[in-house]
C-alpha cells in the first residue's frame, strides 16, 4: 500500500510521570487513539489517529495528557498552509469531496468583533437592571401594519366618565413568544442524537424558547414540547405530514443553511436506523438524500405557494417562515421571501454551523451574517414591509455580546446551533460527519449517545440562557434602554473599529470616535 | 426483628444506566479514597498493590452500569457473617465490614445477590466491599462520575427524580 502523506495534526504527549493506566482514555476515544499493552502497564497512543476532540484530556484523573496541534509538521510557508498541503494528501489519496463539519474556520473577518457597544453617560441615565424591570421578551411573527381600536367610553351623566373599554379590531398574525431574543436553532435527529434533541427540547420549554427540530421530522419522545418546536420542511422534506406541522408552534421552510449554500444534505444509510427511520418516514438502511433546491420552487411565487400550503394546512395557527443561508444577493431575496408571505425570515451567515458539508463550500460560499443583517434589515425598512416579517439571525453567534449586536443591527431574534452544543460538550473538532463525536452529540452509535446526559445537557443550556438574558439585560441597561425592542435596528448604539467605509457604510454605523 | 431500610431514610446510590458510559472513573476514585495516602498519583504509583475498587462496572456491549454494595434492608451478607464482621448500623442503615474481625471465610461473596463483595488478599484475608464513603457528605463514586449515571438520594427523593429528563414535564 501506498505510503498515506497526510501528517498527523496532533500530538499527544503522555506525562509518564502522572498516567496511571487507569485507561479512561482508551475506553472514552472513538477512534482508538490510545492502546494498552499489559505486558508493559504502558498506554501508547497513536498521533495519526487523533481528531482533536479532547475528549481524553477532559476525562484523565490525572491531568497526564495533553494534545497539542503539531506547528512543525511541514516548513513555514504562507501560501502553502498545512491544511493546504494536508488536504491535498488527503484527496491526492480519496479522489473524493472533502467533508468537515461545524462552521468555518478561515480567518474570515469577524464583524462582530469589530463593532463596539455604546453605554450611557451624563446625558441619559443608565438602568439597573436588578432594580428596574427591564424588558427583554421578544414576539416572532407577522406584525400589523397599522392598528384599529373601538374606544367605548361608558359615560355616567352624574359622574362624568365612567370607564372606557378599549378593544383590538385589529387581527394580530400568529406570532411566537420568546422570553429571551435567542433561540436553538435547526438541528435534526440524525444529525445529532436524541438525547441532544431532547436537552434542547426541555431547555426552550423551560426557559419559554423555542427550539427547531432541523429536516429530520420530530421524534415522539419530543411530542410534548410542541408548544416550544419550530418544525421545518425542507427539500427532503422527511417526516413532513399534517401532524408533524401541527405538532410545532411554528413552520420554517428551509431553503438553505450557512455552512452550505446551495448544497443539500446527504445522511448516510447506516445512519437510518430503527427510530430515525420511523421519525424521517423512510425505510431503514436508505439513505436521507435532502436535494439542494426544493424540485416544487423555482421562483418567489412558487414559494409563496408552499407558505400558503403550509399556511392552510396548519389552519392559520402558526407563523411560517424561510430558512435562507446568507448569500451575495440576500436583500433582494429577503424582500421576495417576505412579499411571498413568510412571517419570519432566518438568515445563516457564512461562519454557519453544519453537520456534514464540503469543506471548499463551507469556507468559501456565502457572505457574513452581520453583514446580511445589516443589508436586508435596510432594504426591508426602505421597501417600508420591514413589520411585515421578523429577521432571525444565526451563523456563529458566539456570545450575549454578539446577540445583542445582531439585534442593533437589524435582527428580531437569534438562533444558536453551535453555542448550545458547545454548553452540552462539543470541542469543536469538525468530526460530526465521521458519526464518531466522543462528547456523544453528533452521532447515533448507542456507545457514544448515551455519553450525553439528558439532565446535565438541560441545566447546561438553561444556564447558558440564563446567563446571556442576564448579560443582555446589563448590556440594555448600561446603555439606558429598558425594552429589547428599542434596540432593534437602533445602530447608533453601534460604532465600527478598524473597517473601512464601504463596511461601515453596508453595516450602517459610524466608525468609534464618530459622534452625532 | 430486624429494621427495615424504609425507616432510616437513608440516602443510597441509585443507578441511571442509561448513562453509565463505561469510563470506570467510579472505581479509579474509589480505589483512591481506599487508599493510604488518598492522593490519586501516589495511590496508583506506590500504594497500588492489591486496593479493590468497592464499585464494579459492569458491562456487556454498550450497556454498562456501576453496581456497590445496596446495603440491602435485609442484608444477607450480615445474616451469613460467622464472626460478626459484617454489620448493618441501626442508625444509618449502612451495612460494614468490620476488617479486623474478619476472617476471611467469603461466606458473604457466597450469599450476596449482587456480587459485590470481593475477596482482599493483599493483607490479611478479608472480605472488602462499599462503605459508602461515611465521612464524606457523597460518596467519591457518585461525586466522580462524569455523566451523573450514579446519584446518592433517598428514596422519596428518587421517587421524585426519575431517571434522565422524564422527571421534567414540558412548559
Amino acid at each position: 500500500m501506498a505510503l498515506k502523506l497526510k501528517q498527523s495534526e496532533f500530538e499527544i504527549e503522555r506525562d509518564k510521570n502522572k498516567c496511571i493506566s487507569c485507561e479512561v482514555c482508551v475506553r472514552q476515544c472513538s477512534n482508538d487513539v490510545h492502546e494498552y499493552d499489559s505486558d508493559q502497564d504502558t498506554l501508547y497512543s497513536d498521533n495519526s489517529k487523533c481528531v482533536g476532540c479532547r475528549r481524553c484530556e477532559t476525562l484523565c484523573p490525572t491531568g497526564a495528557l495533553k494534545i497539542r496541534n503539531r506547528e512543525d509538521q511541514f516548513k513555514t510557508n504562507y501560501n502553502w498552509t498545512p491544511s493546504h498541503l494536508n488536504n491535498i494528501y488527503r484527496q491526492a489519496d480519496s479522489g473524493g469531496v472533502l467533508l468537515t463539519g461545524m462552521g468555518s474556520d478561515r480567518p474570515h473577518t469577524i464583524y462582530w468583533d469589530h463593532i463596539l457597544f455604546n453605554a450611557a453617560q451624563v446625558t441619559n441615565p443608565s438602568i439597573d437592571p436588578l432594580r428596574e424591570p427591564m424588558e427583554i421578551r421578544t414576539f416572532i411573527g407577522r406584525k400589523p401594519g397599522r392598528i384599529e381600536f373601538e374606544i367605548n367610553r361608558n359615560k355616567d351623566p352624574k359622574e362624568g366618565l365612567k370607564d372606557t373599554n378599549v378593544k383590538l379590531k385589529t387581527k394580530i398574525s400568529p406570532q411566537l413568544d420568546l422570553s429571551t431574543p435567542i433561540m436553538f436553532s435547526a438541528m435534526s435527529y440524525g444529525s445529532v442524537s436524541l438525547n441532544v434533541c431532547k436537552s434542547l427540547a426541555a431547555a426552550a420549554s423551560e426557559f419559554g424558547t423555542y427550539y427547531n427540530t432541523g429536516e429530520g421530522g420530530l421524534h415522539k419522545d419530543l411530542y410534548g414540547y410542541a408548544k416550544n418546536t419550530i418544525v421545518q420542511v425542507a427539500s427532503g422534506r422527511y417526516g413532513v405530514d399534517v401532524n408533524y406541522l401541527n405538532k410545532g408552534a411554528a413552520v420554517e421552510i428551509k431553503i438553505g443553511q450557512g455552512a452550505k449554500p446551495g448544497i443539500g444534505g446527504h445522511l448516510p444509510g447506516e445512519k437510518v436506523t430503527g427510530d430515525i427511520s420511523n421519525t424521517r418516514m423512510i425505510p431503514e438502511g436508505t439513505d436521507a438524500i435532502s436535494p439542494a433546491p426544493h424540485h416544487d420552487i423555482y421562483s418567489i411565487e412558487d414559494l409563496a405557494q408552499l407558505i400558503y400550503a403550509l399556511k392552510e394546512a396548519t389552519n392559520w395557527s402558526k407563523p411560517v417562515g424561510v430558512k435562507v443561508s446568507a448569500v451575495h444577493n440576500i436583500a433582494p431575496i429577503a424582500s421576495g421571501i417576505v412579499r411571498a408571505g413568510a412571517d419570519f425570515v432566518t438568515i445563516d451567515g457564512l461562519r454557519g454551523g453544519t453537520g456534514a458539508a464540503p469543506q471548499t463550500i463551507r469556507d468559501n460560499v456565502g457572505i457574513p451574517i452581520e453583514l446580511a443583517i445589516a443589508s436586508v434589515d435596510e432594504r426591508l425598512r426602505e421597501e417600508g414591509i420591514r413589520y411585515r416579517a421578523s429577521i432571525i439571525a444565526a451563523g456563529s453567534i458566539r456570545s450575549s455580546a454578539d446577540v445583542i449586536k445582531a439585534i442593533a443591527l437589524g435582527a428580531d431574534a437569534v438562533y444558536i446551533g453551535t453555542a448550545a452544543l458547545v454548553a452540552m460538550g462539543c470541542h469543536l473538532c469538525q468530526k460530526c460527519y465521521t458519526g464518531k463525536c466522543n462528547w456523544g452529540i453528533a452521532t447515533q452509535d448507542p456507545y457514544l449517545t448515551k455519553r450525553l446526559n439528558p439532565e446535565i445537557g438541560t441545566r447546561k443550556l438553561l444556564n447558558l440562557l440564563r446567563g446571556w438574558s442576564l448579560e443582555i439585560k446589563e448590556m440594555l441597561g448600561g446603555a439606558g434602554i429598558n425594552a429589547i425592542e428599542s434596540l432593534k435596528s437602533n445602530r447608533e448604539h453601534l460604532r465600527g473599529i478598524n473597517l473601512n467605509d464601504r463596511e461601515l457604510a453596508i453595516l450602517g454605523i459610524k466608525h468609534a470616535g464618530e459622534a452625532w | 426483628m430486624r429494621e427495615r431500610h424504609g425507616d432510616f431514610k437513608m440516602k443510597r446510590i441509585y443507578i441511571q444506566e442509561e448513562y453509565c458510559i463505561g469510563c470506570r472513573l467510579c472505581e479509579i476514585y474509589c480505589q483512591v479514597k481506599h487508599s493510604k495516602s488518598k492522593k490519586i498519583i501516589k495511590a496508583f504509583k506506590e500504594e497500588m498493590i492489591d486496593i479493590l475498587p468497592r464499585v464494579l462496572v459492569e458491562e456487556i456491549g454498550y450497556n454498562s452500569f456501576a453496581i456497590q454494595c445496596r446495603h440491602c434492608s435485609d442484608a444477607p451478607c450480615v445474616e451469613a457473617c460467622i464472626s460478626g464482621a459484617m454489620q448493618k448500623n441501626k442508625n444509618t442503615g449502612v451495612v460494614t465490614c468490620n476488617e479486623d474481625k474478619c476472617v476471611g471465610c467469603w461466606s458473604c461473596i457466597m450469599v450476596c445477590p449482587y456480587g459485590v463483595i470481593r475477596r482482599d488478599l493483599s493483607g490479611k484475608k478479608i472480605a472488602s466491599k462499599c462503605d459508602l464513603c461515611i465521612d464524606e457528605e457523597i460518596p467519591v463514586c457518585v461525586q466522580n462520575c462524569p455523566n451523573e449515571a450514579l446519584k446518592f438520594m433517598d428514596k422519596d427523593a428518587k421517587e421524585k427524580n426519575p431517571v434522565g429528563n422524564k422527571g421534567r414535564q414540558p412548559k
